[in-house]
């Protein structure tokens, strides 16, 4: 008897408690560290705190501000034909610096594909990210210059390469970290539950950051997950944490926190960034077709450049000036970045056939040959037709 | 009912349609293809009309599409999974090769595992990284799997009908830069055999034997070589696994020569062995030896030298030229 006749006699069982999805648990909302509430006010966290001074406040707020303009900068040029694709962080400034001005100049970092203001704490020029996304290269900068890892397109993938790597520092006997970034849609993955299992078992010193900005494309997170995400840490034995990713002093607390845990080699944490993508999962994706005006509004008035903002103008931690200079340092910003990916030449196309192999590959040599044959025979020609 | 003419999105979304409302057990998954209609639209209304038992929204995780779609299989569906980019099938690869492809044999074929695979494949859209690659040759190589990618808005149609039908796993490789070519379709029409070839264009001087994307470029190439008197035959393959090799023969030895086109990487590809096959078969009938056009052996390039990377008509042509001088 074949399976298919076999599952053709069953009857299928219809119990009303089989059918259907349950109620998601996340409908009670967990608690999220705050320290800066959406109306701007400092408030207190037993476990989490931050002590900074107004410059430094302002050195977050400015971070922040310019991520934002660069972002929309990127998100014109792909408009204007200049980019092919841009991955927008519109919302997610404050999970970006605040966990990215945690961070040690040694410690190293796995992004995804959106961690443009990562990247901008990292001191990596913002320029460099536009290569992959205009199609000129696949990275654009050196890893090794900024321990800031080339982007990862392929989901989930990097969590296993900070966690090799954090396994590394063990090994040599340095106390940095390392922080692996992803998205709630990428904690599906197989490769994210195997980066859990080995950090947890090598007790790496890697900080999971996850910003659950809410879509994975056009998939709430009701379609990847059951229990909160940060939950998912205790079954494999590591703490996790949820923060408002919207407020960027907790963000910094928090992954403060869990690099310095990490550092006294007590192994790896999950936080959890709980936040909103404001735009459109790419510049190719159309978000009308799945989520309502109403859930963005509700977003918007949680701001994270606009809470701190309120701040620093109650506590009088910044003036008009401070305000106008910004402004003025974005606009030069934006000019910036408009020029130089406008100059931004095509790669030769012999390029194609270069770093495909550290010691040389016979086949790609005699590929390469062949192809500039090929190519310089059209030359030779248009000189014969002339 | 006469042929209507749609693009082969389309195509391919009507199919779909019908497989399932004809068949119960016909499922859809993958990720994004519900409410948004999957990345590229191709289930576009089906999730509204059949809704989430028949439509699903998976977790974004290849493994777990294919590995639950063959759990599915198992116990009498028949899913079709939608993997949203070529290069996101590898996550995939270990339960596609080690799984769903080896249960029959060794279930001494009494377990059959009717699950069709579709990735969106190939080049030209300006993509960044794993959305442009080729990898077919690499499912091609796993006995137990039959390959297959039209070239048109028909072949579509029938094709995915054929694919869901088979008891067998089907990988289906939709050449995404063609998904808005237009082309008729004849819903009533008898198919042709899945695994068969077919004669895109007759001539006697030459043939381009291709599939997927380059069928439209080969058919360029024949036309272009015409206007300079050569007779260039395109053979669309269709199946790259099994690979028709007797339609090939049949037009190889009327035209004496082959070229074999194809945007993945010519080594080791599905070209190597076209060309040994027809070698070993048509020895005595080749005037020249069977050549190849396709991409190089380096990472897929960067969208603004993905031009230089595909086989154009002109690199088309010039094999044709090299292929008649001899
Ligand atoms: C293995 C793999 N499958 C599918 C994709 C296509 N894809 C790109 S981004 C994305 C959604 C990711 O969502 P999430 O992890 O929540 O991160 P976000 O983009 O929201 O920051 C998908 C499905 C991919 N890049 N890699």
């Amino acid at each position: 008897m074949t399976v298919e006749s076999t599952a053709a006699t069953r009857k299928p069982r219809r119990s009303s408690k089989r059918a259907g999805a349950a109620k998601t648990p996340q409908a009670s909302e967990p608690q999220l560290v705050q320290l800066l509430t959406p109306e701007g006010e400092r408030i207190e966290h037993p476990e989490y705190e931050v002590d900074l001074t107004p410059e430094e406040l302002r050195g977050l707020y400015r971070d922040m501000v310019l991520t934002r303009r660069f972002d929309a900068e990127a998100t014109a040029l792909q408009r204007q034909g200049e980019l092919g694709l841009w991955a927008s962080l519109l919302g997610q400034e404050a999970a970006q610096i605040g966990s990215g001005r945690a961070l040690r100049d040694d410690d190293y970092v796995f992004p995804t594909y959106r961690e443009h203001g990562v990247a901008w704490c990292r001191g990596v020029d913002p320029t460099n990210l536009l290569g992959m996304f205009r199609g000129v290269n696949h990275g654009g900068w050196d890893p090794n210059s900024n321990n800031f890892h080339l982007y990862t397109i392929v989901i989930g993938s990097q969590t296993l390469h900070a966690t090799g790597y954090a396994m590394g520092i063990v090994k040599d006997g340095a106390d940095s970290a390392v922080v692996a970034y992803f998205g709630d849609g990428a904690s599906s993955q197989g490769d994210v539950a195997e980066a859990f299992t080995f950090s947890a078992v090598y007790n790496a010193p890697v900080v999971f950051f996850c910003q659950n900005n809410q879509w994975a494309i056009s998939e709430p997170t009701e379609k990847q997950m059951r229990v909160p995400l940060y939950q998912r840490a205790q079954g494999f034995g590591f703490p996790g944490v949820r923060v408002d990713g919207n407020d960027v002093l907790a963000c910094l607390a928090v992954t403060k926190s869990a690099l310095e845990r990490a550092r006294r080699g007590e192994g790896p944490t999950l936080v959890e960034a709980y936040t909103y993508r404001m735009g459109a999962h790419t510049t190719s994706d159309d978000p009308t077709k799945y989520r309502t005006d109403d859930e963005r509004q509700a977003w918007e008035a949680k701001d994270p450049i606009q809470r701190l903002k309120t701040y620093l103008e109650k506590q009088k931690f910044a003036d008009e000036a401070f305000f106008t200079g910004l402004e003025s340092e974005s606009e030069a910003l934006g000019k910036r970045v408009r020029e130089v990916v406008r100059a931004m030449p095509d790669p030769d196309s012999m390029a194609m056939f270069e770093n495909t192999h550290a010691d040389g590959h016979a086949l790609v040599d005699e590929e390469r040959a062949q192809f500039a044959a090929y190519q310089a025979s059209f030359a030779d020609s248009a000189e014969e037709g002339n | 009912m006469a042929a209507k003419s749609m693009t082969i999105a389309k195509a391919l979304n009507e199919s779909l349609r019908k497989a399932l409302d004809t068949d119960p057990k016909v499922l859809i998954m993958g990720e994004d293809v519900g409410k948004l209609g999957g990345v590229f639209r191709i289930t576009d209304g089906l999730h509204k009309d059949f809704g989430e038992g028949r439509v699903i929204d998976t977790p974004l995780a290849e493994s777990g599409i294919v590995g639950t779609a063959i759990g599915l299989a198992l116990r009498g569906y028949r899913p079709v999974v939608e993997i949203q980019f070529d290069g996101f099938v590898f996550p995939a690869y270990d339960q596609i090769v080690t799984q769903l492809a080896k249960m029959f044999a060794r279930s001494l074929g009494k377990i059959k595992l009717p699950v069709v695979v579709r990735i969106p494949y190939g080049g030209g859209i300006g993509a960044v990284e794993h959305h442009s690659e080729s990898p077919e040759a690499l499912f091609a190589h796993v006995a137990g799997l039959k390959v297959v990618s039209p070239s048109n808005a028909s072949d579509a149609y029938w094709m995915m009908q054929q694919a869901i039908q088979s008891d067998d796993p089907v990988i289906f490789f939709e050449p995404k830069r063609r998904y808005w070519d237009k082309g008729d379709v004849d819903t009533d029409a008898i198919p042709h055999p899945l695994h068969k070839a077919k004669v895109a264009r007759e001539g006697s001087d030459l043939t381009l034997a291709a599939y997927g994307p380059m069928v439209k470029v080969c058919l360029e190439a024949a036309a272009a070589a015409a206007e300079e008197g050569k007779s260039v035959e395109v053979v669309d393959l269709r199946s790259m696994s099994p690979i028709d090799f007797d339609s090939v023969q049949a037009s190889v030895e009327k035209t004496r020569r082959l070229v074999v086109v194809h945007e993945a990487p010519v080594f080791l590809g599905t070209g190597a062995e076209i060309a040994a096959r027809i070698t070993e078969r048509s020895f005595y009938h080749l005037e020249a030896p069977v050549l190849r056009v396709g991409g190089y052996h380096v990472p897929y390039p960067p969208a603004r030298l993905e031009d230089e990377y595909l086989p154009g008509l002109d690199r088309v042509l010039d094999a044709v030229d090299r292929s008649l001088a001899y």
